[in-house]
């Protein structure tokens, strides 16, 4: 979109390697003049929170979703696909439940992408802790409302943490090296 | 705080998921961007990418076909493409040490790790614009330089892979097991 200046790239040649200077073509993007009142940080935010109503259903499609994976993990075992369709759900609630305004259920979603990304034999997964995960996010998101919500999963995920870590020590115990990087 | 003038910035946008490409589009338009062109997967990047030659692109980590990771490194390849220097901010839920190293090898320009907030995005795109840093080729790399800044207490050998280790004191899983 910007269109290239007359500048040339820059190549410094040394033993092993070579340093480049690319065409700055961004540097046209740099505001020269700062309008009074212009504060483009504070309209992303508001357009954010004009958008926020919608979070709440898109957190509850999101463990429909982790949910139908489940329920594909319990029909067919943990194969590629089932585990790649299980690993995205999660991981995107891992990474989104904050955003959506249910940072709580993060943490279980967590837990369940560490078991999933540290199994040696993702098949030897039992399909009860896989349940206990994805109950546990379902859960945290319906009860959000509740004053003691932040008590509740606290202490839910600390007792997936300890199974999870139980499972997966007992699974890599042939693996020490992979188990002192695992944290 | 240095401004810039979205407007004049084309983005691309890869995410798998939808609602966080939403998200991303509503903070750009917000900004002042008015090009933003979305895609699903890591192959629809790559034809975005080659397609509208953007000036700025976000990507996930993980997604279907070949994920973040997969798109920058076919990015960064010299010759190949249009613009094989083109800023590439990775956004993910990954937060991990060794998923930052990896996204660093691979020539992603800055990692963004979710949740992702209004301030963290345009911090990362004002970085890009305003202090661009020059490419570095060797033998097993091309991308940004991954040298931030000199470190002057180093005393040691030069070297072009790595930097100043960061020390994560956390207890290994090996060393629970050997507790219990």
């Amino acid at each position: 979109m910007i269109s290239g200046s007359s500048n040339r790239i820059q190549v410094d040649v040394f033993a092993d390697h070579e340093v480049i200077i690319p065409v700055n073509k961004l540097k046209n993007a740099v505001a020269k003049v700062t309008l009074a009142g212009d504060d483009p940080l504070a309209k992303a935010e508001a357009a954010l929170a004009q958008l926020s109503g919608e979070f709440a259903s898109w957190m509850s499609a999101e463990c429909d979703r982790l949910d139908a994976a489940r329920h594909k993990v319990r029909d067919a075992g943990l194969n590629t696909s089932t585990f790649n369709e299980l690993f995205h759900a999660a991981h995107d609630i891992k990474g989104d439940a904050a955003t959506f305004g249910f940072a709580l259920a993060a943490g279980a979603a967590e837990s369940l992408c560490r078991v999933l990304e540290h199994s040696p034999v993702p098949a030897r997964i039992p399909m009860a802790l896989v349940d206990q995960h994805v109950d546990a996010v379902r859960a945290i998101v319906r009860e959000y409302a509740r004053p003691d919500i932040n008590d509740i999963a606290t202490a839910l995920v600390r007792r997936l943490r300890h199974v999870s870590d139980e499972f997966l020590i007992h699974e890599n115990r042939h693996r020490p090296d992979y188990l002192q990087d695992l944290v | 705080m240095s401004r810039i003038d979205f407007n004049r910035l084309r983005f691309v946008v890869v995410d798998d998921n939808a609602h966080m490409r939403r998200i991303v589009r509503t903070l750009l338009h917000g900004f002042g961007a008015r090009e933003v062109i979305e895609a699903e997967d890591g192959a629809a990047g790559l034809e975005a990418f080659t397609n509208h030659l953007p000036d700025i692109v976000i990507t996930d980590w993980a997604m279907p076909i070949f994920d973040g990771l997969e798109l920058t490194q076919m990015i960064r390849q010299p010759g190949a493409n249009a613009n094989p220097f083109v800023p590439i901010i990775m956004l993910t839920g990954h937060s991990e040490k060794r998923r930052v190293t990896a996204a660093r090898d691979a020539g992603v320009t800055e990692f963004l790790a979710k949740p992702l907030s209004a301030q963290a995005l345009y911090e990362r795109i004002i970085n890009v614009v305003i202090n661009p840093r020059p490419f570095i080729r060797t033998k097993t790399y091309f991308g940004p330089d991954r040298r931030r800044g000199a470190n002057t207490g180093y005393s040691g050998p030069e070297r072009r892979r790595g930097g100043q280790a960061d020390v994560i004191q956390q207890r290994s899983l090996f060393i629970k097991a050997q507790a219990e």
